[in-house]
């Protein structure tokens, strides 16, 4: 079908604000606060980073062409978004043509009433859920509750977090802020008939998940799904996992309903070849992960016979339609960034708020969900909670630019934020700093911060409006004397002429040149 | 407009509103590789042992034999086999043996004691396994709710990569990929072996075949 051109083209909307679950609380550093306090949670997050991190470069330094596939990846997802409206189009072709129903949501709330509506066409009023982060990025496991179908998350890392009545904290490991010993006792509370003598042993407590849910993934009928690609060409959805929890609900259900964010979608089978590689060693470290789920459509006499695709927008446009911050919708949801950041290793993932944590998050959150002035959004604080250090950029197997997209995202805040505090008090010091009299003097009023310092000589609580910038950095105290002041002293005049004859000296001295390090003086 | 047209009309909007960037796919990565029969037995081999799969390797006409004792070994005296499997590949079994259909319900696949199957190709450098539900590999349920697998390959279908691999698929036919047993490393990172596919995973390669 080809749509009628309306006009002038108009920015697509974020997702909602108050839906779903891309936005927190607090701002990113008061939430980093309670984390930070946990020493555990510090110790079980170091740990787990460090081992994947270790992992991680083994199995990418083993392949000779790892840069080479980085290279097609990446070029793979910008072809991808150039040519998405065509490839969408395409996919809901195959996928009818092979026997599955095409949906499209324009938020979370449709994507969650269209699953509803599915679900109770089935007469069902349980479904078993693969990890997905699109279905907990709109929230339909509460969604569902309050509707009256129970969802049973399947993956153990899921399970734990909804045992617990937790919320996910990492990408690819979503109960990684837990050890053992409180999974052991999450199990114990929670699982009805668990072996009470159950040790906190990591093979012990998967045992006590595969008994738990055997009977689950045997009887209920309707299974929930995301996807990791989704094949324009032939229609063909993709799930890639580890424990066969995602075989189990791909597989044995009468119906099955996936929800896929509309970047996901991969203009050629071929392709595939390019992404089984780069996901699951920038992902787990291995070399391949234990399952990858193919399925087209229907197949009569295997699997589920009844297939629902939802395509999700939910604010990717409204990324899409930022030429710098769409980079960020070729992630593929490998977690490597989170592993690799450093703010990340100690916060955790709970302190972003989304759904989406860590680097990728910083940067994706907000332009899905946007960061609005007017409403102090949590979510503005996001692309600060970074040292810019880089680390995230070079572990991206598609290569996303992730520091460049961070800066970006903070110059849009500022510029959204209106006339603010801060950009009166730069306009002031410019003003100021134009005038050498009006500077001196201001300098020397400066001097009066020394009250507020501490024996430490640290100011680490500045007065409103300033507080904001304080929160999380001390400021040195102005020294007694400014530099101009000095300059202009006779101490400063003795020290100066002694430095400059000194100077004059060992220019004479060296006077013939060295040629072996010419290298490093160029 | 209904939903459809708004979020396909919003994608056209942004890519109006943001210029695309030129995007020509470098395919430099390597494709098309081959290797000895030899150096990709071992390589797979040491691939498949490494993600804690039992591995067997025999000639063709020991086929009956390999897979007798591997289900002995195993203890496996009730085993499902897809319909089109080569019953000859059992003829020395002497235990019972479930022909598999579609109207057969998962309990009924939770009551064997394994399964035994064939595979349409595999690739070396990930130790990975590819079934795509032809008869002698049966449908997915088959191969996914019994605790043991029993996996016949052929040498000459083992390919050295990933893209050499896939290249020898057919999109539309239900795929999937075996990399081992099934694992966790949910709780601190740590890998466990067996969660919920088979637990055990016993490859026979043919290396004649």
């Amino acid at each position: 079908m080809s749509s009628t051109f309306l006009g002038m083209p108009a920015a697509p909307p974020r997702s909602p604000y108050g839906s779903g679950n891309l936005r927190g609380d607090e701002k990113f550093p008061k939430a980093a606060h309670h984390e930070l306090r946990n020493d555990q949670l510090r110790r079980n997050l170091r740990k787990a980073t460090h081992t994947i991190r270790g992992k991680r470069l083994n199995v990418t330094a083993e392949l000779p062409d790892w840069e080479a596939l980085r290279d097609a990846g990446s070029a793979i997802k910008t072809d991808t978004m150039n040519r998405l409206p065509e490839l969408l189009e395409q996919l809901e072709r195959k996928v009818t043509e092979a026997g599955g129903t095409v949906h499209w949501a324009r938020d979370a709330d449709e994507a969650n009433a269209i699953v509803t509506r599915l679900v109770a066409a089935t007469g069902s009023e349980e479904v078993i859920k693969v990890k997905s982060m699109a279905t907990q990025e709109i929230g339909l496991n509460e969604h569902l509750e309050s509707q009256g179908v129970r969802a049973y998350e399947t993956d153990l890392a899921e399970l734990i977090v909804q045992l617990a009545d937790d919320k996910p904290s990492h990408i690819l490991v979503p109960a990684i802020h837990r050890n053992r010993d409180e999974i052991r006792e999450i199990f114990l509370k929670e699982i009805p008939g668990v072996d009470p003598e159950l040790n906190a042993v990591p093979a012990e407590l998967a045992a006590a998940a595969r008994a738990y849910l055997r009977e689950k993934f045997m009887t209920t009928k309707v299974a929930i799904s995301g996807a990791n690609f989704g094949i324009a060409e032939t229609g063909t959805l993709s799930v890639v996992e580890s424990e066969g929890n995602g075989r189990m609900c791909l597989t044995l259900p009468e119906t099955l309903i996936t929800v896929m964010g509309i970047e996901k979608v991969l203009p050629r089978y071929e392709d595939l070849e390019v992404f089984f590689q780069l996901l699951p060693r920038s992902s787990t470290g291995e070399r391949m992960n234990p399952y990858t789920s193919l399925w087209t459509g229907v197949t009569p006499g295997d699997g589920p016979q009844e297939f629902h695709l939802v395509l999700l927008d939910n604010g990717r446009t409204a990324a899409l339609a930022d030429s710098v911050g769409r980079e960020a919708l070729n992630c593929i949801r490998c977690s490597a960034c989170l592993n690799v950041c450093p703010v990340y290793e100690r916060a955790g993932g709970h302190a972003y708020g989304s759904t989406y944590p860590g680097p990728i998050g910083a940067v994706l959150t907000p332009q899905l969900a946007g960061m609005h002035a007017a409403k102090d959004d949590p979510n503005s604080s996001l692309p600060y909670a970074s040292s810019l250090c880089g680390a995230c950029f070079d572990a991206c197997p598609v290569k996303i630019d992730i520091p460049s997209l961070l800066v970006e995202l903070r110059h849009q805040n500022t510029e959204q934020s209106g006339r603010t505090v801060e950009q009166a008090a730069m306009k002031a010091a410019a003003a100021v700093m134009a005038r050498p009299g009006l500077y001196t003097t201001a300098q020397k009023a400066a001097g009066l911060g020394r009250v507020v310092a501490g024996r430490d000589k640290k100011i680490t609580r500045l007065p409103a409006p300033f507080d904001g910038w304080s929160e999380s950095r001390d400021l040195a105290a102005p020294p007694k004397q400014t530099f101009r002041d000095w300059f202009a002293s006779d101490e400063g005049r003795a020290t100066l002429g002694a430095a400059a004859r000194e100077g004059a000296e060992s220019r004479a001295e060296s006077a013939t040149p060295a040629t072996d390090d010419s290298e490093e003086q160029r | 407009m209904n939903a459809r047209e708004t979020v396909l009309g919003r994608v056209r909007d942004a890519l109006t509103l943001a210029p695309k960037p030129p995007a020509e796919v470098p395919r430099a990565y390597r494709t098309g590789r081959t290797l000895p029969d030899a150096d990709r037995l071992a390589l797979f081999v040491d691939r498949l042992v490494d993600y804690k799969a039992e591995v067997h390797t025999c000639a063709a006409d020991e086929t009956a034999a390999t897979v007798a004792r591997v289900l002995a070994t195993r203890g496996a005296r009730h085993i499902g086999v897809p319909a089109g499997l080569d019953r000859d590949w059992l003829a020395r079994f002497d235990g019972t043996v479930q022909e598999d259909h579609a109207d057969i319900p998962a309990p009924g696949l939770d009551q064997l004691d394994g399964v035994v199957t064939a595979s349409r190709v595999s690739c070396a450098e990930t130790g990975t396994i590819f079934l795509d539900g032809a008869p002698d590999q049966g449908r997915r349920a088959l191969s996914l709710v019994p605790d043991l697998h029993v996996c016949v390959v052929d040498l000459s279908s083992v390919a050295v990569g990933v893209p050499e691999a896939l290249a020898r698929l057919t999109p539309h036919r239900p795929t999937t990929l075996i990399s081992g047993p099934s694992a966790t490393s949910d709780i601190e990172l740590e890998r466990v072996e067996g969660v919920h596919g088979p637990r055990t995973l016993d490859v026979i390669i043919r290396t004649d075949a």
